[in-house]
């Protein structure tokens, strides 16, 4: 054991350097895994053929913000959206939920440098790393089908970006309160809905003027979809500061109190 | 290394930990014994700074865990009681991304997660699931993946529970050779062979207070005798015939299954017994171990 004493002590780690060690823990981890990162990808891609392409032959085109779109057009920024969505949701529940109670992962790390802070980053990075990289092929899929119509979805990506980190801090702070596989349901139960409402297959107008209207244009999915499609479409109003604003706003909240919420479940 | 004042743990109404005093010193093996829920875990967490100490002081290698946490932990190796190994990782790697969660560099981590699998005795499986490792397999490399950051100090949690005799002895051997290469060891155990095998000095814990503190030669002197009479009779017999043999030996303690008889001289006790024509289905003598410290200080057995 006469090397033990050539390992020097290292400087302390900052947030960053922490929050990149997580993520290469998950990335060793899914190296082998790789398949399963491929239905995260595939769902909306197949949605996009179904319904975009597929139902979009039976309507001619379509009104949104005043231009005309093709339904595709119209349904593939919100696929991105959804892509996002769901890479995010992937890991910021099922997976950390395991992590948290079964594997008691967290507590290995917390027998090291590592601090709840760094966990709460680390895990939410991944799961915003894994919803970008969905929406990142998908973007390309639209490219290659002549969906995007606007050189303001260069932005397109940053945007899912926001949405991943959004939902992967909300879904991870839910997690945390999970007792129990079966409360899944109620993910599954919100994930539904949020993703059939969202003005995904139509426009929210057909909402009329009901309070349900405005009670989608509050939800979070909404602000991510109509945040994807002004950039593709290149219809860019003033609703796009506000979803960026309410995204980010939702994912800082989120991470604030998974680290919150960590600290009251493995530091007691 | 760790000095503790007066620490107290408390969740909601229990108390855990009552106020106990400990200092552990450079280079010892330092071990907490006593039952299960005698608080030794809950004080390991605290010394672990992952368990925020409730009341009284606690310093470890001179730090506070409440502000320097993240400090303390990269110069400590802790070992749980359940071994908590990355599942979804395959052997190396657990050591290998261990080792970086410490800020260690690439190159160094993956010379010390072979290093260390050599120690542990299981390079061959550098590449199996962590699932498909024996129980003693599992322990080894969660002892070894303690070691990755070359601690300063070292905590096992009940290390050796689980595991069979033979992977127990190998388990201490181990042990032994990094106390002899200068690693301080605390060790929380409710074996008594185990804390005598490897302490230097130990705490007897009992309901969260420490009941006697010394080397395990020390608080056997203290307080038991040199020898141990161990008389089997009937089933249910020994209740009654404690009184019959009490003053043979400084003092005798009834057990469900026999009755010890504590003196210096084993052998004339078991002689007396017999010549009083009392017949003990079996007789041992044996020297004092700490079960027996323990079973004067609480007047329980270690198993209960």
């Amino acid at each position: 054991m006469a090397a033990l004493d050539q390992v020097a002590i290292p400087a302390p780690m900052t947030p960053v350097h922490a929050t990149r060690l997580l993520v290469l823990r998950n990335f060793i981890v899914y190296k082998s895994a790789w398949k399963l990162f491929l239905t995260g990808f595939l769902e909306p891609v197949l949605y996009l053929f179904s319904i975009g392409v597929g139902v979009g032959q039976l309507i001619d085109s379509f009104e949104f913000h005043g231009e005309q779109v093709s339904y595709a057009a119209f349904v593939a920024p919100a696929m991105l959206a959804t892509s996002a969505f769901n890479g995010a949701l992937l890991d910021s529940t099922f997976n950390v939920f395991f992590k948290l109670k079964y594997e008691k992962l967290y507590d290995q790390m917390l027998a090291t440098p590592l601090t709840t802070g760094d966990i709460a980053r680390g895990e939410i990075a991944w799961g915003l790393i894994r919803g970008s990289v969905y929406s990142a092929a998908f973007l390309v899929v639209m490219l290659a089908m002549g969906l995007v119509e606007s050189w303001w979805a260069v932005l397109a990506l940053p945007a899912a970006i926001l949405i991943a980190f959004a939902f992967s801090a909300v879904c991870m702070a839910l997690t945390t309160w999970m007792k129990s596989w079966q409360d899944f349901d109620k993910i599954t139960l919100a994930q539904m809905p949020l993703f059939l409402f969202s003005a995904t297959f139509f426009p929210v107008e057909a909402f009329g003027d009901s309070v349900l209207r405005w009670v989608v244009e509050a939800t979070p999915l909404y602000r991510g979809v109509v945040l994807c499609r002004e950039l593709t479409t290149g219809v860019v109003t003033w609703e796009s500061a506000v979803s960026v604003v309410y995204l980010v706003v939702m994912g800082v909240i989120g991470l604030m109190v998974v680290r919150r919420r960590l600290d009251k479940l493995l530091l007691t | 290394m760790i000095s503790a004042r007066g620490l107290r743990k408390s969740f909601g109404d229990f108390e855990a930990v009552k106020g106990i005093d400990v200092d552990v010193r450079k280079g010892e093996a330092f071990g907490f014994l006593g039952p299960n829920g005698a608080g030794k875990s809950s004080t390991m967490r605290m010394i672990a700074s992952v368990s925020p100490v409730t009341s009284g002081e606690l310093r470890i290698l001179g730090m506070d865990p409440a502000t320097d946490g993240p400090a303390i932990r990269g110069r400590l190796g802790v070992c749980p009681q359940e071994d908590t190994l990355d599942n979804e990782l395959n052997v190396f790697d657990n050591l290998y991304i261990y080792g970086r969660y410490f800020g260690i560099d690439r190159a160094t981590c993956r010379d010390r997660a072979n290093e260390l699998l050599e120690f542990a005795q299981i390079t061959e499986k550098a590449k199996s699931k962590v699932e498909d490792l024996s129980g003693g397999m599992k322990r080894r490399l969660t002892i070894a993946r303690s070691l990755i950051n070359n601690p300063d100090l070292l905590l096992l949690d009940e290390p050796t529970t689980g595991l069979d005799p033979q992977a127990r002895h190998v388990l201490w051997d181990q042990l032994f050779r990094l106390k002899q290469a200068g690693v301080t060891l605390v060790i929380t155990t409710h074996y008594m062979d185990e804390a005598e095998q490897l302490c230097d000095r130990l705490v007897v814990m009992d309901k969260g207070v420490i009941a006697a503190e010394g080397s395990p030669r020390e608080l056997i002197e203290a307080h038991s005798t040199r020898e141990v009479a161990e008389l089997r009779f009937g089933v249910g017999e020994h209740e009654a015939l404690a009184e019959k043999v009490e003053d043979l030996g400084d003092r005798v303690e009834v057990l469900p299954d026999r009755l010890l008889v504590y003196s210096d001289r084993g052998e004339d006790v078991v002689t007396a017994v017999i010549d009083r024509g009392l017949q003990p289905i079996a007789t041992l003598v044996r020297r004092s171990t700490l079960e027996d410290v323990f079973l004067r200080l609480t007047g329980r057995s270690l198993a209960d």
